[in-house]
């Protein structure tokens, strides 16, 4: 089973295939095989399928996904995800306190609104996926819960790079959640590092000037990144962060200094690649 | 306007933030996000403007036609004003979504245009009691993040500034009635004089200061804002507080000290 990508399509172009029928993202016109989105193209065996690159959300089992809680069900949250079903956190996929084996009483569903509210922000785990597509999350890991205070940036999810890990401390001072959704998390550093984001404690503790300033700068850098379309993980982040120290925080979303940003992060991408 | 939901960590990391004057964005308090201005963008219309602040994108239309002037001010035009919330630009102004919000931006936009001197309405007299022009100033909002009525006010000077009105030349018919001819000549025509056109400046109290452009989020935070339209020299001609919170007496002279202060940079194309 061969799996290889061979280019880009653009919507209305011909892709070339040997089998009639294709598979996602075309259609047959005139007895030749077009694009009906653009993006990349994508064979296995016989069959050609084209992924868009402008879409919601596709989760797969093992994603990192940063999201927002929209309902308070029964026995479950609703969680926005930007895909294209709400995906669903169930009350039993969540560390609650006093214990990971305790088994889910009456009370705790009644209760809980206290740990999770609507509009509250999370990190989770896509434990699964449901048959109409839907994403059934998890937080069952010190490092996934509720999320304080920071800023949330809300990017494409085909910018975000897949790898090992999407929680970076990053040497500037501040750290960042690259869900794999499009949605970035970023928060200034907590002092002890074993205190994980899985308890429902915020930190309502005013952030420091200094801190400000870095999440501020990222901010604005992964805007830079994201208008031109450069892949973010945490080097290139971090690239584009040293390439714009010399401008000011607020003066990087201005369209000349976002395009010598991003050329400046590219250059040093091609020269560690090189 | 559009909501945005925000987390309550959030709300307090944006509301010190702001105590400390660095926004989410890096801007001080008094910092605008970065302001887009292109003109003669509609070529049906007689003067169009789009202007582009952050994300918030706006679109306005001036067309001329000829009227009635009002029986109480039988020797002026005058501007008729029609917002457009469309669905573009975000799913609650769907269908009649957007309605609300469209009424109370004309409202405050009538308000603002209410006095002698924003526009020099006795040019806009073609003979007196019986013919005038009629500005209809149509605004449409493609994007909403937040600050619409500066975004507005600034497309609207802008298109006025870029409407030309023909040149219309009175001659008497045989029945003693006025017959109006306008010239064919595109290049013909009258330009308005913008200079004493307002700007409004919204400012947002969040937590204990005030902010200017304030986006979505911040919006969310505050509980109440004040929107002043004011001239360039300085003259206020609306004021009007939105919001479900109270502001302090003392806070709104704050504000408009800062507000006489701070004013939108123009740019002509």
């Amino acid at each position: 089973m061969t799996d290889t990508t061979s280019g880009v399509a653009m919507a209305g172009s011909s892709v070339p295939g040997v089998s009639p029928r294709g598979g996602h993202g075309t259609y047959v016109d005139d007895d030749k095989l077009t694009a009906s989105v653009a993006g990349e193209v994508q064979r296995v065996d016989k069959l050609i399928c084209v992924r868009p690159l402008q879409t919601r959300f596709n989760g797969e089992v093992g994603d990192v996904v940063v999201g927002r809680i929209t309902e308070v069900q029964q026995k479950r949250w609703k969680v926005e995800t930007k895909s294209r079903l709400d995906s669903v956190l169930l009350l039993s996929s969540v560390n609650l306190p006093g214990g990971e084996l305790r088994r889910r009483s009456a009370e705790d569903e009644l209760t809980m609104r206290e740990y999770l509210q609507e509009g509250d922000l999370i990190s989770a785990e896509v434990q699964s996926v449901f048959s109409d597509g839907a994403l059934s999350l998890h937080t069952r890991s010190l490092k996934y819960g509720k999320l304080g205070q920071g800023v949330l940036v809300q990017l494409s999810p085909s910018l975000i790079k897949r790898q090992k890990t999407h929680f970076h401390n990053l040497p500037c001072g501040a750290s960042m959640i690259l869900g794999n959704n499009g949605f970035v998390w970023l928060y200034p550093t907590p002092e002890q590092l074993d205190e994980g984001a899985g308890g429902f404690y915020t930190n309502l503790q005013p952030v420091g000037l200094s801190d400000r300033e870095v999440i501020s700068r990222l901010r604005n850098c992964l805007l830079a990144l994201a208008a031109h379309k450069v892949l973010l993980y945490d080097t290139s982040v971090l690239y584009c962060y040293e390439s714009s120290v010399q401008h000011q925080v607020k003066d990087i979303l201005k369209p000349e200094v976002m395009e010598e940003i991003v050329m400046l992060t590219q250059q040093k991408l091609l020269e560690q690649e090189g | 306007m559009a909501t945005v939901h925000v987390s309550e960590a959030e709300k307090v990391y944006i509301l010190h933030g702001i105590r400390d004057d660095l926004r989410v964005d890096g801007r001080s308090c008094e910092d605008y996000r970065h302001m887009e201005i292109e003109t003669d963008v509609v070529s049906n219309t007689d003067g169009s403007a789009k202007v582009t602040l952050g994300d918030t994108a706006v679109l306005v239309g001036v067309k001329a036609d000829i009227g009635k002037p009002r029986p109480a001010v039988p020797n002026e035009g005058y501007l008729e004003f029609f917002v457009d919330c469309s669905a573009n630009a975000t799913p609650e102004f769907e269908g009649r979504g957007g309605d609300e919000l469209g009424t109370e931006l004309s409202n405050t936009l009538y308000k603002v245009f209410n006095n002698k001197h924003s526009v020099d309405l006795k040019s806009l007299c073609i003979s007196a009691g019986e013919h005038c022009w009629v500005l209809y100033v149509d605004v449409l909002l493609l994007q909403c993040d937040g600050n619409l009525y500066d975004a507005i006010s600034v497309a609207i000077k802008a298109a006025l500034f870029n409407t030309k009105i023909p040149k219309v030349h009175l001659s008497a018919d045989e029945e003693g009635g006025k017959e109006i001819e306008l010239s064919d000549d595109p290049y013909d025509c009258v330009r308005l004089d913008v200079e004493n056109v307002p700007c409004i400046v919204t400012l947002c109290k969040v937590g204990h200061r005030h902010v200017v452009d304030a986006n979505l989020q911040e919006k969310a935070c505050s509980v109440a804002s004040l929107i002043i339209a004011v001239t360039h020299k300085g003259t206020v001609t609306c004021t009007r507080k939105v919001g479900m919170g109270s502001l302090e007496p003392e806070s709104i002279f704050e504000m408009t000290q800062v507000n006489a202060s701070g004013r939108p940079f123009m740019l002509h194309s």
